[in-house]
């Protein structure tokens, strides 16, 4: 089983399904930590993302179609989201040229967005950022590629990996980013950006299942 | 929630229309992508300063558009910052042959779009200062840095009187760093403001409290104590500012309160009195001040206080005739 371009039209159709879903509870958390506008911004892109992909007249590799979400990300999201986001798909698309993506494909298009964003956002693990939901999903992806897994199972596993990277952001003190001002006060509340990531790579595993 | 606003997502959009309806002779509006240039373009070679931030901050940075101060301003969503594709067409716009000197906010979302912007204009010269006066952030690896706020609008005024005399772009830039290096804020909350998108207040607190060291987008400050009337906020936000600087006796600064957005502008002039004599106590000369709404956070109750160490050609710089929607002179 590989991964094609009808799976990259899907991962985008339930990424914006899903962002909408949780456009409240992102909200809800970067309310507590940063300024509440991350759901808003993100649900405003993915819409405009899904409109765009919708619209592509037969897309021949799934690269093309991540450059175009990572470019329509970057015209409508603003804020700190809209280039880390926008930067990710970038890099992801650039190394899938493919029409169909193997399990080692998945792996460096995991491995081309994580870059995307800590090159952009220059930050590392455990500074309470997205870089701890993409950071261990790719671990996990690598781990799993290298079992023999199907592309499929090694998004799950990338995604679950993604969703407790999320959780484990909740104790940290944030050293980037807006929650940064708050110093101390930002532990206790999980990063807004780390939830998005793991919506986003949760979609992408949905899509492939 | 009541505002005076019809579609939420069209709020930025409205306003901006009725801003270039409102002041034509001034300014130029464009809508796809948002931003705002002059009405009277630049003279061939004169640097273009320009700025831009999320909208909601009003006058900033559309309203100082104009002669003597930015040649365009990009607004974007409110509280968010603009993407790279509207600030790269501000820069195409704006430019006149003399290059792009960019004043940036110390935002991580601000400082990633205007860096990403730099990369679509390829073959224009464009330079960009950092602006991080707010002294509520310890400036260390273990935060974003320092924010910009209220000092923002001192170095847009010195950098556009500087590219209004001739100075070429890095002459414009070397006195916006100057300028930059030389101011500190500080401000304070008695109530959050409400965003529009949500409805809601942006952080909660008590008829009894008071949130010190606020941003302008409505995040929490760095802490939270008992409201004591306007003289100990003033002492605790001036205090903060002038240690800082490290102000001496005997020198020349700029004093500039500046309200969130919903203070009373009398309530600005009783924190400006006790923050003068707080100065001359101390040796420290106002030579230049400033009081008002300018650097706001929508409806957020508040104040904060800018000191900038003056030297003579900063003083000429802000001297320097501008006209714009929010100051002249």
């Amino acid at each position: 089983m590989t991964l094609d371009v009808e799976w990259a039209r899907r991962w985008v159709a339930l990424a914006a399904q899903a962002i909408t879903e949780a456009k409240d509870e992102l909200v809800e958390l970067d309310r507590e930590i940063g300024d509440g506008d991350h759901g808003v911004n993100l649900d405003r892109g993915f819409a405009a993302v899904a409109a765009k992909i919708e619209g592509m007249d037969r897309p021949a590799t799934v690269g093309e179609i991540l450059t175009t979400v990572a470019t329509t990300l970057m015209s409508s999201v603003g804020g700190a989201s809209g280039p880390l986001y926008g930067t990710a798909f970038l890099r992801a698309g650039k190394v899938s040229g493919l029409a169909e993506l193997g399990p080692d494909a998945v792996v460096a298009l995991l491995e081309g967005a994580l870059e995307g964003i800590t090159s952009r956002g220059r930050a590392g693990v455990g500074e309470k950022t997205m870089v701890d939901a993409w950071a261990p999903a790719v671990e996990a992806a690598v781990r799993s590629a290298g079992a023999g897994d199907e592309p499929a199972a090694v998004l799950r596993a990338a995604a679950d990996a993604a969703a407790d990277g999320a959780r484990s952001t909740i104790p940290l003190v944030a050293s980037k980013g807006r929650a940064s001002y708050l110093g101390e006060r930002s532990a206790g509340h999980m990063d807004p950006g780390a939830r998005s990531s793991a919506i986003l790579l949760d979609a992408a595993a949905r899509a492939a299942a | 929630m009541k505002k005076l606003l019809n579609a939420v997502d069209d709020a930025v959009r409205e306003s901006l229309v009725g801003f270039g309806a409102a002041h034509e002779e001034l300014v130029r509006v464009h809508l796809d992508p948002m931003y705002v240039t002059r009405a009277q373009p630049l003279l061939r070679g004169t640097v273009a300063v320009v700025s831009g931030g999320g909208s909601g901050h009003e006058p900033l940075h559309t309203g100082l558009v104009g002669e003597g101060m930015l040649a365009a301003a990009v607004p974007g969503e409110m509280f968010t910052s603009p993407t790279p594709d509207q600030i790269a067409a501000a820069y195409q716009a704006a430019d006149a042959g003399g290059g792009v000197l960019a004043i940036v906010k110390n935002y991580t979302g601000d400082v990633l779009n205007f860096e990403t912007a730099a990369e679509l204009t390829d073959g224009l010269d464009v330079e960009q200062v950092l602006v991080n006066d707010d002294v509520a952030v310890e400036d260390s690896l273990f935060t974003a840095g320092r924010r910009g706020v209220a000092g923002t609008l001192l170095v847009e005024k010195v950098a556009g009187a500087a590219a209004e005399r001739g100075d070429d772009l890095a002459a414009v830039a070397e006195v916006a760093r100057r300028a930059a290096g030389a101011v500190r804020s500080m401000g304070v909350a008695l109530r959050a403001p409400v965003v529009p998108h949500t409805g809601r207040a942006s952080f909660d607190l008590t008829d009894e409290e008071v949130e010190i060291g606020i941003g302008i987008h409505g995040e929490p400050g760095r802490h939270r104590e008992p409201f004591t009337g306007a003289d100990a906020i003033t002492a605790a936000l001036l205090d903060a500012v002038t240690d800082d600087l490290r102000l001496a006796s005997g020198e020349s600064v700029l004093l500039f309160v500046n309200g969130m957005g919903a203070t009373p502008l009398s309530e600005l002039y009783v924190v400006y009195g006790r923050a003068r004599t707080m100065l001359a106590e101390r040796g420290v000369q106002v030579a230049r001040s400033l009081v008002g709404s300018y650097v706001t956070s929508l409806d957020m109750q508040g104040a904060s206080i800018t000191v900038m160490r003056l030297d003579e050609e900063l003083t000429s710089l802000w001297d320097a005739p501008v006209h714009t929607a929010a100051l002249r002179w």
